[in-house]
């Protein structure tokens, strides 16, 4: 029990501190890695809880895919330099206040949720529930996905369909004069189509097309 | 007392597994480089030891006694930490792979999707090593990989929905146990050949080392590291292969079933099966490396999305209205 304890403080506090090191450090190629550190802790905890497979998504979906997408784009676009001048406030910018609002709209939000929390009253608490070591959270997930909440799965899985083809039709643009390979042209060209034996005339040579 | 009892009692397990592993890891590179060479008539490392069997090893202890150049433009704690993050990761997820019915450190209830979240955080290393390095190859390599392995990913998730249908839990051992009467190569075998190919890709293996193209990139992310380092990345990525190579063999080769369950066979203890089929499959990888040239990188982009994603998906649909069809579906 005690070395339980010890792993969840273990675990909350790096999730607080490294997402404290989110906002905090200044190279933002650091700040992100802080994230992911945040991400790996947070899933570390969901698994201590049993929630096993939360859990592993929050590093296949969160770790392994969203947050590799956040260093591809801070690292390409080079925020590093574009930074440091605002951070030392020798530039003016409107950036710092609209921060300061959106920051105190979700904490004003946060609050109103949380002051209002409520217990359902069928709620009982964790430790008076029995589990059949058989039935892992897994089928469990699976049972009430796919039967009570169908609708609102299939729905967030067109919403998510409706934005990646909106994310493609957003940045695709037709560019002329393109070479691409296809494997058809390439595999069915005959000798007829690409060799051509011409008699050359002494002295005047031959003009081609192209 | 129970507590420092048990922390004693795991490391001598974990100890029990990574040690032979890290010396599979140094004679499976021998193995590589000998395989490797009889394709192309040559000898191979023979020369240390028995048939070169310690080259790897001296390959080792020269790396250990190198200098450690560090970079003076470099992030220095992220450049030190990628060897660190790729060989923990590599190392890590061996924990739950199962070598036998009893010879298995962390028997978990979602043994696949664990293999499946570290692999892919295995991007890290490689985007830390290329981006510390605070140079120009280094960079394109990691950007490069980092592309390659999280398309590949997706791939191979889908392969592994396709056992999974078949199984109906995500445990290895139950994986395994459900293909004791008929190996799952043979009903899903396009997707055995499809896992395989993305295991090269994912594992950053020729036809698919563009990340580290020695004609493009002098050596990709590696480019800057020197001494342990290096080494640290090369043991990571071979003990990555190794990883691959279990896992396909638990997902497709029936684990550690025998082939035949006839008297000479079903005596033989299951580990042997095991490193059987995990050297097996090292062997195509090893061949593999050796006679096949290296992808062009749009290429490997629309194998890997436009026809890999798109069969291994129709596959799944194929699977579950077979198995729904046949009422073959695990309770």
């Amino acid at each position: 029990m005690i070395a339980h304890a010890l792993f969840f403080y273990f675990f909350s506090v790096i999730a607080i501190v490294s997402a404290i090191f989110v906002i905090v450090s200044r190279n933002t190629v650091h700040a992100v890695f802080f994230l992911i550190l945040d991400f790996i802790s947070i899933a570390c905890l969901f698994i201590m809880i049993g929630a096993e497979f939360l859990g592993m998504m929050m590093l296949i979906v969160y770790v392994g895919a969203v947050a590799v997408l956040f260093l591809f784009v801070v690292m390409l676009m080079n925020v590093t330099e574009q930074k440091s001048s605002w951070f030392r406030g020798t530039k003016k910018s409107n950036h710092i206040p609209t921060g300061l609002i959106v920051g105190s709209v979700i904490l004003l939000e946060l609050i109103v949720i949380v002051g209002g929390w409520k217990y359902r009253d069928t709620f009982s608490e964790t430790k008076f529930l029995s589990f059949d070591k058989e039935f892992t959270n897994t089928h469990a997930i699976g049972n009430v996905m796919y039967t009570e909440y169908i609708h609102l799965f299939q729905i967030s899985g067109i919403i998510l369909l409706l934005a990646m083809i909106g994310a493609i039709v957003l940045t695709f643009r037709k560019r002329e004069g393109v070479k691409t390979q296809s494997y058809f042209k390439q595999v069915s060209r005959e000798r007829e189509d690409s060799v051509e034996l011409v008699d050359v005339e002494f002295d005047k040579g031959v003009k081609f097309d192209d | 007392m129970e507590f420092i009892y048990t922390i004693y009692n795991e490391t001598y397990k974990i100890l029990l597994l990574l040690i032979p592993l890290l010396i599979s890891v140094a004679l499976i590179v021998w193995f590589d480089r000998r395989v490797w060479g009889f394709v192309q008539k040559r000898k191979g490392p023979n020369v240390v030891g028995p048939f070169g069997l310690f080259q790897t090893v001296a390959d080792a202890l020269k790396y250990i006694f190198k200098e450690i150049i560090i970079p003076a433009s470099a992030n220095k704690i992220v450049f030190i930490l990628a060897p660190i993050v790729t060989m923990t990761l590599a190392l890590s997820a061996w924990s739950v792979i199962p070598l036998s019915e009893r010879i298995i450190i962390a028997d978990i209830n979602v043994g696949v999707l664990y293999i499946f979240a570290i692999s892919s955080l295995g991007v890290y290393g490689i985007i830390m090593g290329g981006w510390a390095s605070n140079s120009k190859y280094p960079f394109l390599g990691s950007i490069r990989s980092a592309a390659q392995m999280v398309s590949y990913e997706v791939s191979i998730g889908i392969i592994i929905i396709n056992v999974l249908l078949c199984v109906g839990s995500l445990n290895l051992k139950d994986i395994v146990l459900a293909q004791e009467k008929l190996w799952f190569v043979v009903p899903l075998f396009p997707m055995f050949v499809i896992f395989f190919i993305s295991a090269l890709a994912e594992t950053n293996r020729p036809p698919f080392d563009l990340p580290e193209a020695e004609a493009e990139l002098v050596a990709g992310y590696q480019t800057e590291y020197s001494g342990m380092m290096y080494a640290m990345f090369w043991l990571g990525e071979y003990a990555n292969i190794l990883l691959l190579c279990a896992l396909g063999s638990i997902l497709f080769l029936g684990g550690w079933l025998s082939p035949i369950d006839i008297y000479p066979f079903n005596i033989i203890p299951g580990v042997f099966w095991m490193i059987f089929k995990i050297l097996l499959l090292f062997f195509m990888f090893a061949i593999i490396k050796a006679i096949v040239p290296r992808y062009r990188y749009d290429q490997l982009m629309k194998l890997g999305w436009k026809v890999f994603l798109p069969f291994s998906l129709l596959y799944v649909v194929l699977t579950a209205s077979f198995l729904v069809y046949f009422d073959l579906l695990p309770k």
